[in-house]
C-alpha cells in the first residue's frame, strides 16, 4: 500500500562523507601508484637536467641536492609527509614548489574544459534530442554517421585543420598561445575558443549518441503516450516528460567525458601552444619532473572524483527513486 | 434515453507500414455509444481494440494512420467533430478536456519523475485557468474522489509509493479532473489483482453515476463487460462482428465468434467434467487475412458463401451482426 518516504537528508549527508572518505583512499593509492610508475621508468632526472657535458660527480651532487639519492621508501615517505601537509614538493625543473607551477597552469586548462563541455553539450544534446524524435529520418541517418565520424578522427588532426582554415586563413580565431603579459583575461579567453571546440568535438559526438539512445528508449514508453492524451504540445511532451526521464544517463555520459577532456587537453594544449597543465605534464615527463608528474595527476584525479561524486548527487535532484 | 450517440464510428480503417508493406489494423470498425453509457470494445490479444482507441485520439504510433471511415464526437458546446481525420492541433483541444484515456499499465503509465500533483495539476493548467488555491483543491478533491487515503498528503508523492490498484485510481484522477465527456478505458483492470479489480470497476462504475460521462471500455474480459456495460462491440481480426446491449448478447449471440467466446468462458454452474469450449484454430495474422469472412476458417457455421465480404446488419431491434447466418445462429441460441 502506501509507504511512508524518510528524511532523506540525514542519509544523503552520511553518503556524501562516506564518498569523501573514500576519495581519500583512491587519492592515495594514486599517489602510491604515480610514485612508483615514473621512478621505475628509465631516466635520470638529474642527469637530464645537468644536460650531456655534466660529469657523473656532478649528476650525483645534484642527485643528493634533489634527495634522489635516498632509498625509495626513504623518498615516499617524505613525499607522503609532506602531501597530507598540503606540499606537494618542489619541481625540480623549475625549482619552485609544484603548486604555485600548478596554479599558474590551471587557468588555460580549466576554462578549455568548461568551454569545451559548454560546446559540447550545446551542440549535442539539442541534436541528440531532435534527432531521436525524427527517428531513422535524413537528419538522424546524417547526425548519427558524423558523430561516429567525429568520434574517429584524432584531435590532433582536426586541430591543425581547423587551425588552418579558421585562423591562419580565415584569421576568425588566434592560431596559438595564449596571449602575451599584458593580456587581458578576456583576450586570453579568446586563444581558447578554437582549442575548445577541437576538444569538444568528440565529447559532443558521444554525448550525441547517449542524448539520442536515451531519448529512443525513453519516448517509447506508456507516459510519454499518457502525456500526449493529455493534450498538451509536443515541446512539452518531449522536453518536459521525456528529457527529465533520458537526463540521468546524459548526465552520466556527461562526467564520464570529464575523463576524456583532460587527456584531449594534453593534446589540444600542445596543438594549440597553450601554456597548460596538459602542456605542463608533457614535458614534467620528457624532463623527469617527478614531483610535477605526481602533482598534476593528484589534482586531476581529486577533480574526477569530485565530478563523479556530483553525477551522483545529480541523480538524486533528477530522480526521487535513487536512494543512498 | 436514444439520444444520438456520442460517438459514433463508421467504418474505421488503420493502416501500419511495417519493413515497407503496409498493414492493415483495423478493417472495418463501427459502432456507437449513448452519451452517459458503456460500450465495452471486446475481443482478443491482436484484434484492434487497443488500435482503435489509440486511432480516436490520434495517439497511433508514427508509423501507423487512418486511412478511412469516420468517428464523430459530439463535442460539449453541441459541434460534431470527425475525429478520424482531425489535425494534431485540434486533438490537442479534445484530449484530456473532451476525451480523456486511461491505460492498461498502472506501473508504466505515470511518468516516474514527477508527483502525484504536478501530474494531475498538470491536466489543470493545460485546460483550465486556475489560481493556485483552486488547483490545489480540486487536485485534493479529484484524489478523494477516487477514494485515496489521505488525499491532501499524497500530492507529493511519486508513483514508486504507490500500489499498483493506487496508481491506477490516480490515472483515473488525472483522466476525469477536468471532467471529460468520454472516458476511454484501455483495459484498465486487467494488470491488477482480482480484488483491486472488483474496487476499480465499482469506482468507475460510481464515477460515471457522479459524473455523467460516457466510457467506452476496451477489454478482453467478459466478466468484466457483463460486470460493465451497457452495450457491447465485439472485435475480430481488425472489425467489428458483432454490436448489441449486454443483456441481448449474452442471452443471443448472432455470430458464431461471439457464440464462441461466450462458450469458452469457465462457469461454475456447468456439469462437472464437462470440457471448455475452445474456438478451433487461432486469429489469422493481419497480413494473411482470408477473403470475405475473418472468422469463417474457424467457424462450424462457415458457407462457402463468406469468402465474400459480409457487413454489419441488423439482425433485431439494437443488435447488429457480419454473418450471413446471424437468424440461424440466434435461433439456436
Amino acid at each position: 500500500m502506501l509507504s511512508s518516504v524518510a528524511d532523506p537528508a540525514p542519509a544523503m549527508l552520511k553518503y556524501v562523507l562516506n564518498r569523501l572518505v573514500g576519495m581519500v583512499v583512491v587519492l592515495f593509492l594514486v599517489l602510491t601508484i604515480t610514485f612508483v610508475i615514473v621512478r621505475v621508468a628509465p631516466g635520470d632526472p638529474a642527469a637530464l637536467m645537468l644536460g650531456p657535458d655534466a660529469t657523473p660527480q656532478d649528476a650525483a651532487q645534484l642527485r643528493a641536492e634533489l634527495g634522489l639519492d635516498q632509498p625509495i621508501l626513504v623518498q615516499f615517505g617524505k613525499f607522503l609527509l609532506s602531501a597530507v601537509q598540503g606540499d606537494l614538493g618542489q619541481s625540480l625543473f623549475f625549482r619552485r614548489p609544484v603548486l604555485s607551477v600548478l596554479a599558474e597552469r590551471a587557468e588555460p586548462t580549466t576554462f578549455l574544459a568548461l568551454f569545451s563541455l559548454i560546446f559540447s553539450i550545446a551542440i549535442a544534446v539539442p541534436i541528440g534530442i531532435f534527432v531521436a524524435y525524427r527517428r531513422g529520418g535524413l537528419a538522424d541517418q546524417g547526425a548519427v554517421s558524423t558523430a561516429m565520424l567525429a568520434a574517429s578522427v584524432p584531435s590532433f588532426w582536426t586541430g591543425l585543420v581547423l587551425q588552418r582554415w579558421l585562423a591562419t586563413g580565415l584569421g576568425w580565431f588566434p592560431a596559438s598561445g595564449y596571449g602575451g603579459p599584458s593580456s587581458t583575461f578576456l583576450d586570453r579567453m579568446g586563444y581558447l575558443i578554437l582549442p575548445s571546440i577541437v576538444l569538444g568535438i568528440v565529447n559532443s559526438a558521444l554525448i550525441l549518441r547517449f542524448t539520442r539512445a536515451s531519448m529512443l528508449d525513453v519516448l517509447g514508453e506508456d507516459y510519454i503516450r499518457t502525456a500526449r492524451s493529455k493534450g498538451m504540445s509536443e515541446a512539452r511532451v518531449v522536453l518536459k516528460h521525456a528529457l527529465k526521464n533520458a537526463a540521468i544517463p546524459i548526465v552520466t555520459v556527461v562526467g564520464l567525458t570529464f575523463a576524456l577532456l583532460v587527456s584531449g587537453a594534453v593534446v589540444t594544449e600542445r596543438v594549440f601552444n597553450i601554456p597548460g597543465m596538459g602542456s605542463l605534464v608533457v614535458g614534467a615527463v620528457l624532463r623527469r619532473d617527478y614531483p610535477i608528474i605526481q602533482g598534476t595527476l593528484i589534482v586531476v584525479a581529486a577533480l574526477y572524483i569530485l565530478i563523479n561524486l556530483l553525477v551522483d548527487l545529480l541523480y538524486l535532484l533528477i530522480d526521487k527513486r535513487v536512494r543512498y | 434515453m436514444t439520444k444520438a450517440p456520442i460517438l459514433s464510428v463508421d467504418g474505421l480503417r488503420v493502416t501500419f507500414r511495417a519493413r515497407g508493406r503496409t498493414v492493415t489494423a483495423l478493417r472495418d470498425v463501427g459502432f456507437s455509444l449513448q452519451a452517459g453509457k458503456t460500450l465495452a470494445l471486446v475481443g482478443e490479444s491482436g484484434s484492434g481494440k487497443s488500435v482503435t482507441s489509440l486511432a480516436l485520439l490520434g495517439l497511433l504510433p508514427p508509423n501507423g494512420a487512418v486511412a478511412g471511415g469516420n468517428a464523430f464526437y459530439r463535442s460539449r458546446n453541441g459541434e460534431t467533430v470527425d475525429l478520424a481525420g482531425l489535425s494534431a492541433r485540434a486533438f490537442r483541444k479534445i484530449r484530456g478536456r473532451e476525451i480523456a484515456m486511461i491505460f492498461q499499465e498502472p506501473m508504466s503509465s505515470l511518468n516516474p519523475l514527477f508527483s502525484i500533483g504536478e501530474q494531475i495539476g498538470e491536466m489543470l493548467d493545460l485546460h483550465e485557468d486556475l489560481d493556485a488555491a483552486t488547483r490545489r483543491r480540486r487536485i485534493v478533491e479529484m484524489l478523494e474522489l477516487v477514494e485515496i487515503p489521505a488525499a491532501a498528503s499524497r500530492l507529493s508523492s511519486y508513483p514508486h509509493e504507490l500500489s499498483g490498484g493506487m496508481r491506477q485510481r490516480v490515472m483515473i484522477a488525472l483522466a476525469l479532473v477536468c471532467a471529460p465527456q468520454l472516458l476511454i478505458a484501455d483495459e484498465p483492470t486487467t494488470a491488477l489483482d482480482v480484488t483491486v479489480q472488483a474496487q476499480i470497476l465499482e469506482l468507475m462504475r460510481r464515477l460515471q453515476r457522479e459524473m455523467g460521462m460516457s466510457i467506452l471500455f476496451i477489454t478482453h474480459d467478459m466478466g468484466v463487460v457483463a460486470e460493465m456495460a451497457d452495450d457491447v462491440a465485439v472485435m475480430y481480426a481488425g472489425a467489428v462482428v458483432e454490436e448489441a446491449g449486454v443483456g441481448e448478447l449474452f442471452a443471443a449471440p448472432a455470430h458464431p465468434y461471439t457464440r464462441g467466446l461466450l462458450a469458452s468462458i469457465p462457469r461454475p454452474d456447468r456439469p462437472e467434467g464437462e470440457r471448455l469450449k475452445a474456438i478451433p484454430g487461432a486469429v489469422p495474422p493481419l497480413f494473411a487475412l482470408p477473403r470475405g469472412c475473418a472468422f469463417a476458417p474457424r467457424c462450424s457455421f462457415a458457407l462457402p458463401a463468406c469468402q465474400r465480404r459480409v457487413l454489419l446488419m441488423e439482425v433485431a431491434a439494437r443488435h447488429r451482426a457480419a454473418c450471413i447466418r446471424a437468424q440461424e445462429v440466434l435461433a439456436d441460441a
